[in-house]
């Protein structure tokens, strides 16, 4: 018994602090920037302008801030202030369906699933959303918002309790189901919008939800600010609870990090496997229900802008926690809202920002790299098994 | 006499590990080296060295005197160093031929692969070796001790003429190795010289001209067989006085606690892996099942611990029967498993080793209440056992998956332990490990005997089988050859059952 374990003394806590777990996203981040600032000189343009456009985009101009500030001290007037927090808040509004779409995919990740049907259960609940919305009338705010929420979260779950089941029950795997569930919401929502839901105006669009299914705005338009921000992060609270907290959520990770050794402990497998899409289902589609209800108050064609699948990259950039999913979907929300920006200001085009997105997700996904480009040592710490192979 | 091999001054640090320490090894032309050593003692390092797959940061290897630097396989291979290894690499679709030529394929015309040429090779080294191998065979219907030739003749074919055996013994039957250490004789007698790496010191007095012994990667002495004797080998590899023979009292076995009438079990590719086994196992008695892997064993212990399904038969545990129910229920009926794969089954390797203490009764008081876990009780319970059955970890936070084979194994018996059990099945339960930890899990298994439980132990060690059981029943294809009286049962009558070969029969054809 000579033998012992031998780890060095970095590693003797399992709880390795924030620093270390955020280094290598941190850079990656990074990384991306710098390389988008290559193409952006080699597009001829000025990185200064640029990148200046991307940050008063996306927080706001610090010198709008400094005058509204003084207008409002010295006539209580806030619409020059409100102008000023307008970027930052818009991003936050973009950050929200990340955030519920981002939980999403990292929950089925942490049971070992690929959730790529963020997407269709993002529809799914969207209309959900809206025809409880906009159809259930006379009903008081307090109880018809979070109907129409629950509608969301409902629609979204069954989208995501199908695959689930097929996988647990029959093995079929359940990337390819969620894309084939993606298409039949696609084309389930361009028939309702068409004929049984649509508005009676020229647009293929649904009526607008009624003022009582509305996420409550915090400040006058133009900002659209809302309540759904604090529901996401109240989400991933609980999704953080579940998952590290209760006996169920224990399982869930059992069950993802080593099904034979979760059934050998006596837990069920097509339990947590149903459960865990069903769950993910439910935020993906209450990603769609913030949106409606928060945001565009009615659902058209090509409402999502492509949310369930910015959402694999979120849970890949977030490590599949739901905090630094928040953080992931965060910088993708100030990101995306800044582009706009960077494109009317300085006239780059808004695909820089996806450039910059898909260098930031390839070098999360090889960690090696950045490993390499900043000389890290590597950190054995605990390597959340994204997803089984398809042999499973 | 010429030194064939020599390493010398050989070190090799790994971030924070000194897996070889100045380690000097010598191999005589014609002889028999026997590396002896724990598992973590540096062996494999070592070898791995030698055949080019790792770099040594201090020291040299000297073939035939001459200094040499080996960069990889090919190398070796070049400098007639040829490694078996202890899992074959073997295509098992393909034939012996085939298997041999992989790699160096010879053409005819610069196109067509010239298998009859190999074949003739692998007949005329077959013969010369006594090794009985038919080139034209598939890997697959061969037997375990015939592809382990297979692997020796791929070594030969490429001339090697020092050989590394790593582990050779371990997944042979008593008559296996028998043949394995003739065919280790012929080889050294047409001159060929062997690194024989093991932890069974039977076989290194049986066989070797040479020992050397590593512990944490230093050699910690060298000796002659004549000087040498189990026990002297033992302390060398461990550091201090071993128990090599579990000191238990004769069994007081009490009412049945496990019944098994008339089982079968197909496996998961759907073949009928046990067929009719019926057997009990008594309250306060080991009941061994023995037998080469692959013999219907594993099968067996899923049924029972609710894995597979059954294909017929009863299972009855303390008079219920058990066949239709979950792994959950069984469990909590008091069955306590130690699985055969411990890293597939037994531990969630990512986990923190407090989290693998609770694996099985996480949703139950004191580690949870309604559905909400508790910390405090999660850890408390595995730092009390850690201590308790002294697994060596720097702490409960670290993955399980951080520490050496037998912590791993003893964080498992920690946790089954820990609930009262009516039943303990106990699977290969120290494959693998050193012999400090192989004399622990032995003294706890007996432990639990005494305190009344019926216990089950399946091990392909015969060693081990006859060292805990006081019954045995040797499996073979998925049967039952007989059950024995352990104090009354020769390792020779075993080494028969195990082959198929009932002894009456035996005696009959003779």
């Amino acid at each position: 018994m000579s033998e012992t374990a031998t780890p060095s003394k970095k590693q003797n806590s399992n709880r390795t602090s924030w620093a270390q777990e955020l280094m290598v996203p941190g850079l990656a981040v990074l990384t991306g920037l710098i390389i988008g600032a290559i193409v952006i000189v080699a597009s001829g343009a000025n990185v200064f302008d640029a990148y200046g456009a991307l940050f008063a985009g996306s927080f706001g101009s610090p010198a709008k801030f400094v005058e509204g500030f003084q207008v409002f001290f010295s006539t209580g007037e806030t619409k020059e202030l409100l102008k000023a927090i307008y970027p930052f808040t818009e991003s936050l509004v973009t950050a929200t369906p990340y955030i519920f779409a981002g939980l999403s995919v990292a929950l089925g990740f942490r049971a070992g699933l690929f959730n790529i049907g963020a997407e269709g259960q993002f529809f799914i609940g969207a209309l959900c959303s809206a025809y409880v919305g906009y159809s259930v009338k006379g009903l008081p705010m307090i109880i018809h918002l979070p109907l129409a929420l629950l509608a969301g979260a409902l629609g979204g779950a069954i989208w995501g309790m199908i695959p689930g089941y097929l996988k647990a029950k029959f093995g079929a795997h359940e990337v390819v189901n969620t894309i084939m569930m993606n298409w039949i919401a696609f084309r389930l929502s361009d028939w309702l919008l068409s004929g049984p839901m649509r508005s009676s105006g020229f647009r293929p669009v649904t009526p607008n939800v009624l003022a009582t299914a509305e996420l409550p705005r915090f400040f006058p338009d133009p900002l659209r600010f809302n309540l759904g921000f604090f529901l996401a992060l109240l989400a991933a609270l609980l999704v953080y609870w579940f998952l590290f907290k209760t006996t169920t959520g224990f399982e869930v990770r059992s069950v993802g990090a080593n099904p034979d050794a979760a059934k050998y402990a006596g837990m069920s497998i097509v339990k947590n496997l149903v459960l865990v899409m069903s769950l993910a289902g439910a935020l993906a589609g209450l990603a769609g229900s913030a949106q409606v209800l928060g945001v565009d108050h009615w659902v058209g064609q090509g409402f999502s802008a492509g949310y369930g699948f910015d959402a694999i990259a979120l849970a890949l950039l977030g490590k599949s926690h739901p905090f630094g999913v928040v953080l992931a979907a965060l910088l993708f929300g100030f990101l995306r809202s800044g582009a706009t920006d960077m494109q009317s200001m300085a006239g780059i085009p808004i695909d820089i920002i996806s450039i910059i997105q898909g260098l930031v997700i390839v070098f999360i996904a090889a960690p090696a790299i950045i490993r390499w480009l900043y000389r890290i040592r590597s950190i054995k710490t605990e390597e959340t098994v994204l997803t089984r192979g398809w042999g499973k | 006499m010429t030194n064939v091999l020599e390493l010398r001054g050989i070190t090799k640090r790994f971030p924070g590990v000194i897996a070889n320490e100045n380690v000097d090894i010598t191999l005589r032309e014609g002889k028999i080296l026997a590396l002896l050593g724990e598992n973590g003692a540096g062996k494999t390092t070592l070898m791995n060295i030698l055949y080019g797959l790792y770099k040594p940061d201090e020291g040299h290897i000297s073939v035939r005197g001459k200094q040499v630097e080996i960069h990889g396989p090919n190398d070796a291979i070049s400098q007639g160093i040829g490694m078996v290894h202890q899992h074959f690499m073997l295509v098992p679709v393909m034939t012996v031929t085939e298997n041999v030529m992989l790699g160096i394929e010879p053409t005819k015309n610069g196109v067509f692969l010239d298998k009859e040429k190999v074949a003739k090779r692998i007949s005329e080294i077959s013969d010369q070796y006594g090794l009985e191998v038919d080139p034209n065979a598939y890997i697959k219907d061969l037997p375990v001790g015939i592809q382990q030739r297979v692997e020796i003749i791929k070594v030969l074919y490429r001339q090697a003429d020092i050989l590394i055996l790593d582990e050779p013994t371990a997944v042979l039957t008593p008559q296996e190795v028998e043949g394995l250490f003739k065919i280790i004789d012929t080889l050294i007698k047409s001159g060929k010289s062997i690194i024989f790496i093991t932890h069974k010191l039977k076989e290194v007095l049986a066989v070797a001209d040479d020992i050397t012994v590593l512990r944490l990667g230093r050699v910690v002495g060298s000796i002659a067989p004549q000087e040498a004797t189990s026990e002297k080998l033992a302390s060398m590899m461990v550091g201090r006085d071993v128990n090599l023979i579990v000191d238990k009292l004769s069994a007081k076995p009490g009412k049945p606690v496990l019944v098994v009438d008339n089982l079968f079990v197909r496996d998961e590719r759907q073949h009928m892996a046990v067929q009719g086994v019926s057997f009990e196992v008594r309250k306060g008695e080991v009941l061994g099942v023995a037998g080469v892997q692959g013999n219907g064993q594993t099968e067996l212990v899923y049924a029972l611990t609710g894995l597979l399904p059954l294909d017929g038969g009863i299972i009855r545990l303390l008079g219920e029967s058990i066949q239709h129910t979950t792994p959950r229920d069984i469990l909590e009926r008091g069955v306590a498993h130690i699985p055969e794969d411990r890293q597939r089954h037994g531990l969630i390797l990512t986990f923190p080793i407090h989290d693998n203490m609770m694996l099985c009764t996480y949703y139950k008081n004191p580690f949870a209440k309604g559905i909400t876990l508790q910390e405090k009780s999660i850890f408390s319970n595995a730092e009390e056992l850690v201590k308790q059955y002294d697994v060596r970890t720097p702490n409960i936070y670290v993955n399980a998956g951080t520490l050496s084979g037998g912590n791993q194994q003893k964080v498992i018996v920690a946790r089954e332990f820990s609930r009262p059990i009516e039943l303990l099945i106990a699977s290969q339960p120290t494959r693998g490990l050193d012999v400090g930890s192989i004399e622990y899990i032995h003294k706890q298994i007996i432990r639990k005997r005494d305190e009344g439980a019926g216990v089950l132990v399946v091990s392909s060690e015969l060693d081990e089988i006859l060292a805990l059981s006081d019954r045995i029943a040797v499996m073979y294809k998925g049967q039952i050859m007989d059950i024995l009286d352990a104090s009354k049962t020769t390792k020779e009558q075993l080494g028969l059952l195990m082959a198929g070969v009932h002894p009456s029969e035996a005696k009959n054809s003779k």
